[in-house]
């Protein structure tokens, strides 16, 4: 029981940093109906990001996190003007050809630039472990809750109280009746790829903390667990990739803690498989229908 | 036009092959194709398999797979399992059938639930199906696990590649123009009309799910036994990328095309050879202009016909 609750704290943790990604991909593909696949790679850069301005410029862990907030964030918005924006009414095909295109530049760029090899992170963090009777809880996986659940009550506020939240509601339900109602779309559009950027970008840092390691290709696999995640939650809800992303953790610790680590990624392959047959619309979803 | 086995277009494909296959013979072993170009060919070959048969799948059916790789793992792990046992030509046929087989019931059980979703989503799920048969090639005591499969015979030669590549133009090409291939375009062009139309169009997208699935498992096959050495490594989602790539160079629908930017990318491949990361920087831009100035490809649905050509002479 005590192992159970130590995975399952684990599990937490993991999930958390998915959850963020799974944000990111959920408010994009809930505005303009796009796979961002690159989006796994802004979490990529945002992890060396955080490498850089630690290693070379000495910042701290917070200064560190806000710096790689904002490049991917600023990232995110130009990889939407330049490759995107041009396709927004072109076939989802077409969207989902270049995002993979984006996601290719972005990892091999970073490879050319910084190495293929796996850089080690600093220690940003104490790694002090505290013990709560049966687990033991690290000062790491505390930040990354902390920071996790801070960043979602901030999001569900923005979404939720500020007039571009409701711009971004507005346009994600009916685009060219939210231009009639005078909503500028693009810059609705840039504002959702600036938030979820920059919470891949957070991801992108406590990742680094977490593994203590980065390389160029780190973000494409995570990349698609966030997705799988959003799906499951029901792409296009927030609180969705909340659960679907804990979900997801906890599920792939369990089986590395139960079953044979070899087995992690096809289990999460497989719970999407399911969720599409099952219920395509997943948990907080809503059935939609097509017409003609 | 009558139907004609022997009529003069059909003549002319068979003229051309065997050109193809006499100057590269003779260029083979003049010494002028050296070993080292020997290999961009063969490359080239088994490319232009996997980019028609995903070509059928995507630019003729519509459906936007990312699995092809691991259909092409399937048939590289039958024909290295069975060769390696029965390192001869039989061997080699007995893998690639075993290998038609597996990859065509995985297809099948694929594409059956899966093929009910559209576009993207359908994306992610075969490229889930994709990762799941690499991660079980991966755990599997026959497939010798993540170190892979090494000494596998040699039995891919230059008449049987080319004979693998005519026979899946020929396949991919005939299927197009029969009843079940124009279903499929219909699929492509509006899938719900052509459901309002009385077409079963769960039932053609399988049909051309599972053609392209066996003819990936067969470029597969010819792979294992060209390179000696197989691994789980070589049929991770970028091997599904790189395909799809050369589908949307060329051009969603046509399978001139599809050979055309296969050679294209086998030379560009060979050229930067030294420089991989600026290789894929070039493919990943590449895809993105692409998909922003020309996102019919390079060809569009054009083919090169020799019927037409025929025919235009006559007129003059």
């Amino acid at each position: 029981m005590s192992q159970f609750l130590q995975q399952m704290i684990n599990g937490l943790s993991l999930g958390s940093i998915y959850a963020l990604i799974a944000l990111g991909y959920t408010m994009v593909y809930g505005i303009i109906k796009l796979i961002n696949f690159a989006h796994g790679d802004i979490y990529m850069l945002g992890a060396y990001v955080a490498f850089i301005t630690t290693t070379y410029f000495g910042f701290s862990f917070f200064p560190a996190m806000i710096a790689s907030m904002v490049v991917c964030g600023i990232l995110g918005v130009i990889i939407e003007r330049i490759a995107y924006k041009p396709l927004r009414h072109a076939t989802r095909i077409a969207a989902l050809i270049t995002a993979i295109g984006v996601s290719y530049v972005l990892e091999y760029t970073t490879q050319y630039v910084m190495g293929s090899e796996v850089k080690t992170y600093p220690t940003l963090l104490s790694s002090a472990t505290f013990t709560l009777g049966p687990v033991t809880v690290s000062m790491q996986q505390i930040y990354i809750f902390a920071i996790t659940i801070f960043l979602m009550i901030a999001l569900q506020l923005i979404i939720k109280k500020t007039k571009m939240g409701r711009a971004m509601r507005a346009v994600s339900v009916d685009e060219d009746a939210a231009k009639l109602m005078g909503i500028n779309v693009d810059t609705t559009i840039s504002f959702t790829f600036l938030l979820g950027s920059s919470l891949a970008g957070v991801a992108g840092i406590l990742v680094g903390i977490y593994y203590n390691s980065i390389d160029p290709l780190m973000g494409m696999v995570p990349g698609l667990k966030a997705f799988i995640a959003a799906v499951f939650g029901g792409i296009g809800s927030v609180p969705g990739a909340m659960i679907g992303g804990l979900f997801i953790g906890i599920a792939e610790t369990m089986v590395v803690a139960y079953g044979s680590s070899l087995y992690r990624d096809a289990i999460v392959y497989l719970i999407l498989i399911l969720i599409l047959i099952i219920k395509p619309d997943g948990l907080l979803g809503k059935n939609q229908r097509e017409k003609v | 036009m009558p139907k004609q086995l022997l009529c003069k277009e059909n003549l002319a494909w068979l003229g051309s092959a065997i050109v193809i296959f006499v100057v590269c013979s003779l260029l083979m072993n003049a010494g002028i194709i050296n070993s080292y170009y020997q290999i961009t060919l063969y490359n080239i070959c088994i490319n232009i398999i996997l980019a028609v048969s995903l070509n059928l799948v995507i630019g003729i059916c519509g459906q936007f797979s990312l699995g092809h790789a691991g259909f092409m793992c399937i048939g590289a792990y039958c024909a290295g399992i069975v060769t390696k046992m029965m390192p001869n030509f039989g061997g080699f046929m007995i893998g690639l059938l075993i290998g038609f087989v597996i990859s065509a019931i995985v297809a099948l059980i694929v594409s059956i639930p899966t093929l009910r979703l559209k576009g993207d989503y359908l994306a992610i799920a075969t490229l889930g199906f994709a990762e799941i048969i690499r991660i079980v090639v991966q755990n599997m005591e026959i497939t010798n696990g993540a170190a892979g499969l090494s000494g596998i015979p040699r039995l891919t030669t230059w008449p049987l590649l080319l004979a693998g590549v005519v026979i899946s133009l020929i396949v991919v090409c005939n299927f197009t123009r029969s009843a079940p291939g124009r279903a499929c375009l219909s699929i492509r062009e509006d899938e719900i009309a052509s459901e309002a139309m009385g077409i079963n169009t769960t039932r053609y997208k399988v049909i051309a799910f599972v053609i392209g699935a066996i003819l990936a498992s067969m470029a597969g096959a010819l792979f294992a036994c060209n390179f000696y050495v197989i691994n789980p490594t070589q049929f991770t989602f970028n091997r599904s990328i790189d395909i799809l790539v050369m589908v949307v160079f060329g051009g969603m629908g046509s399978m001139t095309s599809s050979v055309i930017a296969a050679a294209a990318i086998g030379v560009l491949n060979m050229i930067l050879q030294n420089f991989s990361d600026i290789r894929m920087i070039i493919y990943g831009l590449a895809l993105v202009i692409i998909m922003i100035f020309k996102p019919s490809g390079l060809l569009g649905t054009r083919e090169f016909s020799f019927k037409k050509l025929l025919n235009r002479r006559k007129e003059k």
